[in-house]
């Protein structure tokens, strides 16, 4: 067990808390980094997939698990992002201009969602963001001068003049250093005021509106935020993915998404990462476990859509933590090893008071 | 004439989003959680008739009732199985809980060999028969939709108005903690609430399916009933169905004189403008949270 003793003030706030931290993080990015070599070229591919899903999980985990703002329609700024990006490059503009084109395209959009999201509350909420998320689906689809609508879109490889990232270890490399920027740049908001505003709106909006949290600006800016890095998401997945369609951003991707965040774990940026872990290697293990099943269960069309209810059913009943909350559980079992007890880690039941009093 | 062919479509439409806007919204108004399993549940009621109409050879007036029954008793089991352990906690986690069961439902029925990946007709005595009244043509599919609907609504009137059942479903949804106090099994009315609403959207397929086809992915259409639940304002169980109204009317007529694409999406830009315009809907009590 370990004992934290602080000693100045800049420890409360330092992104690592001690050497533990420094030692298994910097493994990580080593790790990360000599991952082409480590790896082949179709487990680099996936990986990339993890990071993608990451960064757009990173946005989603800011709005959802830190401001408590839920939104059924994150597709839609994904695909924002897609689209510009790709629109963007076959221009010939250089890709960090047009990275950055799509980054704040998509919040441009965030901030116009989230404009209702200041007087509509709970499942308003997720219903006006889904109803968006239609609306811009159809949009990409209908504006086929653009978007290229049903029949698809070709995306260039990420180029600046005649320098272009078009294989698929210098494009690991670029998503890797935005991924780490982006979750720096995510840890570094979550402890400055604003993150800390977020997490007080998320937790009671009323006592945050007391406290002198402007409400509207913070919401817009979460929404702003997230977007933005849904965009950037977006953007590389277009580069990644090399064709974009419209029904790659309907509300089943927002759904994933969703799902993503809440088996990860909600309100931990881990969570984001074990969320995206999660969401690439499903798939792959269904498929190895086709094979072993009966046919009709093995063939059927929907076999990935009841592992993943399924899934989703036993984590919020048995696990609201998510994955890194079974990770918790586990370390601390470890760290305190004969004294874990059942309750350590119980929720209080916060019943919820109903919204209809008046 | 044309205009009144699609005021006629649009209300048989809308009746449909009405309906499982109505399971909606006696959900929330009882747990004050939002089911997205809703449309699920339409859809296997739908394949349940399919099965004990196509498959066993039953009539349809021996499987309708049992079809409806099976189905209250799903809502009744999923209530006690899954919803009831998890209230109290973050409302989300709940939503999440429903897309999962929705998701379980989907998929489990793809995996039934011969129909579940199929899009089936389902044989209803009155299928494909049309009326002629001079120049109208009625489908009968459509009326009989409209004609269950108005039926429905009255039952379900009498219920909340006149039996001791359905004031108490009221009672528990003014306020649990007193209705509880009073002595009404809150717990035991949230099933039977699930119950009911499992029973509505059973009703609202068996009513949908001649008209579409029965298959895996028709709960989709419960996504439609969200616009239809808000546009009533969430809450209210005559807005429910007149918010379906609105929403299948606007539907049946911008697919005819607005530009292709604008139908699909008609829904989703009312429930926006809606919630712009007008957030606690047609019918809804404007509220104001306490500390």
């Amino acid at each position: 067990m370990r004992f934290l003793f602080k000693t100045s003030y800049a420890q409360d706030i330092a992104l690592a808390r001690h050497e533990g931290h420094r030692f298994w993080y910097s493994l990580l990015v080593v790790l990360l980094v000599a991952a082409p070599w480590l790896l082949s070229e179709y487990g680099l591919a996936q990986l990339t997939f993890v990071l993608i899903y990451a960064i757009v999980g990173l946005g989603l985990m800011l709005l959802a698990g830190f401001t408590g703002l839920f939104s059924i329609g994150h597709a839609a700024f994904l695909g924002v992002g897609a689209y510009t990006e790709a629109v963007l490059v076959a221009a010939g503009l250089p890709f960090p201009l047009a990275l950055l084109c799509a980054m704040l395209l998509a919040a441009a959009v965030g901030v116009v969602v989230g404009l209702p999201a200041l007087r509509v509350k709970g499942i308003y909420l997720g219903i006006a963001t889904m109803a968006f998320g239609f609306v811009v689906a159809e949009v990409f689809a209908r504006w086929e001068s653009v978007t290229g609508g049903n029949a698809g879109l070709q995306v260039k490889a990420p180029a600046i003049g005649t320098w272009s990232v078009d294989d698929g270890v210098s494009f690991y490399l670029l998503c890797l250093v935005l991924t780490i920027v982006a979750t720096l740049g995510v840890l570094n908001l979550l402890r400055s005021p604003t993150g800390r505003a977020f997490v007080a709106i998320r937790d009671s909006e009323i006592s945050a509106q007391s406290m002198g949290i402007h409400l509207a600006r913070y919401k817009t800016l979460s929404f702003a935020i997230s977007a933005a890095l849904a965009g950037l998401g977006g953007a590389l997945y277009a580069h990644m993915i090399k064709f974009l369609s419209p029904d790659q951003f309907d509300i089943v991707q927002s759904i994933d998404l969703l799902l993503m965040v809440v088996i990860g774990g909600l309100g931990s940026v881990h969570g984001a990462f074990l969320g995206a872990i999660f969401l690439i290697v499903m798939p792959q293990a269904i498929n190895a476990a086709k094979d072993f099943l009966p046919e009709a269960i093995g063939m059927a069309p929907g076999l990935k859509a009841a592992v993943y209810g399924l899934v989703l059913i036993v984590f919020v009943l048995f696990e609201p933590m998510g994955l890194y909350g079974r990770w918790l559980k586990i370390r601390t079992w470890f760290s305190v090893f004969p004294f874990y007890r059942r309750g350590m880690f119980k929720r209080q039941k916060s019943f919820q008071k109903s919204e209809r009093l008046r | 004439m044309q205009f009144l062919q699609l005021i006629i479509s649009g209300i048989a439409q809308g009746c449909i989003y009405g309906l499982i806007a109505l399971g909606i919204v006696l959900i929330y108004k009882a747990t004050e959680t939002v089911s997205f399993a809703q449309g699920e549940l339409m859809m296997l009621g739908a394949f349940l008739g399919l099965v004990l109409m196509g498959q066993l050879g039953w009539s349809f007036w021996l499987a309708l009732p049992a079809v409806v029954l099976a189905m209250v008793l799903l809502g009744v089991a999923t209530e006690r199985i899954a919803i009831r352990p998890i209230l109290g906690q973050p409302a989300f986690s709940i939503v999440m809980l429903t897309f999962g069961l929705g998701y379980v439902a989907r998929g489990m029925i793809t995996m039934i060999p011969g129909i579940g990946s199929d899009t089936n007709a389902l044989p209803v005595p009155y299928k494909d028969e049309v009326w002629r009244l001079g120049e109208l043509v009625l489908n009968v599919e459509q009326l009989v939709v409209i004609a269950v609907t108005l039926l429905l609504c009255a039952a379900l009137y009498a219920l909340f108005r006149y039996s001791r059942v359905g004031i108490a479903m009221q009672a528990a949804s003014q306020n649990q903690l007193a209705a509880y106090y009073m002595g009404i099994p809150v717990q035991r009315l949230n099933s039977l609430v699930w119950g009911l609403a499992a029973g509505v959207a059973a009703i609202a397929g068996l009513l949908l399916a001649p008209i579409t086809f029965v298959h895996a992915n028709m709960g989709f259409i419960g996504l439609k009933a969200f616009p239809a639940a808000v546009v009533g304002g969430f809450g209210s169980l005559p807005g429910a169905i007149v918010g379906g109204l609105v929403i299948g009317l606007v539907e049946s007529l911008s697919g005819f004189y607005l530009p292709e694409g604008i139908k699909d999406i008609a829904a989703y830009v009312v429930v926006l403008l809606m919630l712009m315009v007008r957030p606690s809907g047609l019918f809804g009590d404007t509220m104001q949270k306490k500390v």
